[in-house]
């Protein structure tokens, strides 16, 4: 058994985004920015693809920008707010504990440029409270940046109540949508949302393109200077292919996401009510707003590295916010943020399902889950001590 | 692969895993919050360690360099027992990457800790520089707070 269950961190490509890609790869292989038939063919072919994207989104084809993924479309945003804020005199910027870090090392670099950043509480579920949000906007609040669905617990946002608030309160809403669009309904102008980050490997894209929606009216800072592209705004020769990709798998991701969704909820609440049999398990995340595919847990008594490993042996790539998979002695600051101590976040494991994986394989995930954790404990100090009652158990 | 070949047959396959009830001598170090915490349970007898058993609570490289210093130490005398160093683990190991080299110095604490306890049980005199405070020091890029 092969299973993929990592699709938070990348999806396969979808069969039409592939087809949709290759003419460009091949036949059409021409500089939009050229006069020529060549390059003007590549150059419809980019037009049409931005009308595209921006039907999707519901905003118009002027306000998308195509840039490398989401985390340049992050930081772009940020720094578009930043520039706004200084030549405002508003340097307060409302966030929140469990973003990516796109978002939270472009507001660290900011600090240091004289800005001060809030960081809402997540709370248990993963979900800030948008009455805590409003009662944090200050007269020099240039910017609240607020992620749509969050790529470790899964736990979506109140998108809607955010960007009203934001937009009573006469302050820019940027929200990082990567885990969420072509995945729920998003609709940039029933939510008020003024700037937005997608990246298409999400949803069964091509990687290495994104796109940053910015609100008419918004003046956009560059990243990158050098040339006309993107109306000005991000320089470099458009990625063609990537575009097409990207436009033809958002396309495809949005016209199935009520179909996709009536698939993956079942199965992901299969999956998450078969892994809590598991004794001293909790669920990490909201238990319904929460992305189709998304499972996230926390097993006491093990680590997150062995336990990859282990299923990686049985054929499931998973994922775990345990230190030892990142590098870094500390674990996933999101698990840490919603009130995991270290020695408990350790022991997590994400599970990210598509739409292509099947109950057959849930069922399978389930007691290879099982017999894993029950090996890893067998051999854990921490789990015999918690059992020999020399430790109490943080997880009932 | 992140790991090599060796590594991952001692994560697969590790051996001397479980707990010896009536050991002579325990060891334990490492910190959950950390993550990682390794245990080793030694019997010996005439100065020899004759039995070793494991249990460890953390990533695939801290359970194969358990795995593998239990292995060294098998039938091994006490005197060469001290002598085992987390370098000869990794060395076993055929590598570790270099934020995992920490897991080796647990082993290798471990190791001694047990030995340790073994003289402390026993009344037996020993060198104390031979036993150095368990450290931090090899994972200082990170923020565990102890």
């Amino acid at each position: 058994m092969n299973i993929y269950a990592d699709n938070a961190a990348t999806t396969k490509m979808s069969k039409t985004a592939i087809n949709a890609m290759l003419p460009y790869l091949d036949s059409v292989y021409g500089n939009p920015s050229s006069l020529h038939s060549v390059g003007q063919r590549a150059a419809e072919a980019l037009a049409s693809a931005r009308e595209r994207v921006a039907k999707v989104l519901g905003c118009t084809d002027r306000e998308i920008y195509f840039t490398s993924g989401g985390s340049e479309s992050d930081n772009q945003a940020i720094l578009t707010a930043a520039a706004i804020g200084e030549r405002k005199n508003k340097r307060h910027i409302i966030s929140s504990s469990i973003e990516h870090h796109a978002v939270l090392h472009t507001l660290d670099k900011l600090k240091k440029r004289g800005f001060e950043i809030t960081l809402l509480d997540a709370h248990e579920n993963g979900i800030v409270s948008p009455a805590e949000l409003e009662a944090a906007i200050r007269p020099d609040t240039v910017l609240v940046t607020i992620m749509y669905a969050n790529n470790e617990i899964g736990s979506i946002q109140p998108i809607s109540e955010i960007g009203r608030i934001c937009r009573e309160h006469g302050v820019l809403f940027h929200t990082d949508a990567v885990q969420a669009v072509g995945h729920i309904k998003v609709d940039v102008v029933k939510d008020n949302i003024d700037m937005l980050s997608l990246s298409a490997h999400k949803f069964h894209g091509p990687k290495g393109i994104g796109v940053l929606y910015v609100k008419k009216g918004i003046v956009i800072t560059n990243l990158i200077e050098g040339g006309a592209q993107e109306r000005g705004k991000r320089a470099g020769t458009e990625n063609v292919p990537a575009i097409m990709g990207l436009a033809a798998s958002l396309e495809e991701a949005a016209e199935n996401i009520d179909k996709n969704s009536a698939k993956l909820i079942p199965l992901r609440d299969k999956l998450i009510k078969g892994i809590l049999e598991i004794p001293h398990t909790i669920l990490n995340g909201d238990p319904v707003k929460r992305l189709p595919g998304n499972v996230n847990v926390c097993f006491e008594g093990i680590e997150g590295e062995s336990l990859l490993l282990l299923l990686d042996s049985k054929g499931i790539c998973a994922s775990s916010g345990s230190a030892c998979t990142s590098g870094s002695l500390d674990p996933s600051h999101v698990l840490l943020a919603i009130g995991r101590p270290h020695d408990v976040a350790h022991g997590s494991l994400r599970l990210s399902l598509s739409e292509e994986n099947t109950e057959e394989e849930v069922d399978y995930m389930i007691n290879a889950i099982k017999d894993v954790v029950a090996y890893l404990r067998n051999m854990s100090p921490v789990w015999r001590d918690l059992q020999e009652g020399k430790k109490k158990y943080v997880i009932q | 692969m992140l790991y090599s070949e060796k590594v991952m047959d001692h994560f697969m396959h590790p051996r001397n895993v479980g707990v010896i009830e009536d050991a002579d001598g325990v060891g334990e170090v490492g910190n959950a919050k950390c993550g990682d915490i390794m245990k080793i349970y030694l019997k010996i007898e005439n100065n020899i360690v004759t039995d070793v058993k494991f249990n460890t609570f953390g990533c695939g490289s801290a359970i194969a360099s358990s795995s593998m210093a239990t292995e060294m130490i098998k039938g091994q005398p006490i005197d060469k027992v001290l002598e085992l160093t987390n370098k000869a683990v990794v060395e076993a190991l055929e590598g570790l990457p270099p934020h995992k080299i920490h897991c080796s110095v647990l082993a290798e604490e471990a190791v001694k800790a047990a030995i340790k306890d073994y003289y402390d049980k026993n009344g037996i005199e020993y060198d104390h520089s031979l036993f150095p405070e368990e450290s931090c020091a090899h994972c200082s890029e990170g923020s565990c707070d102890i």
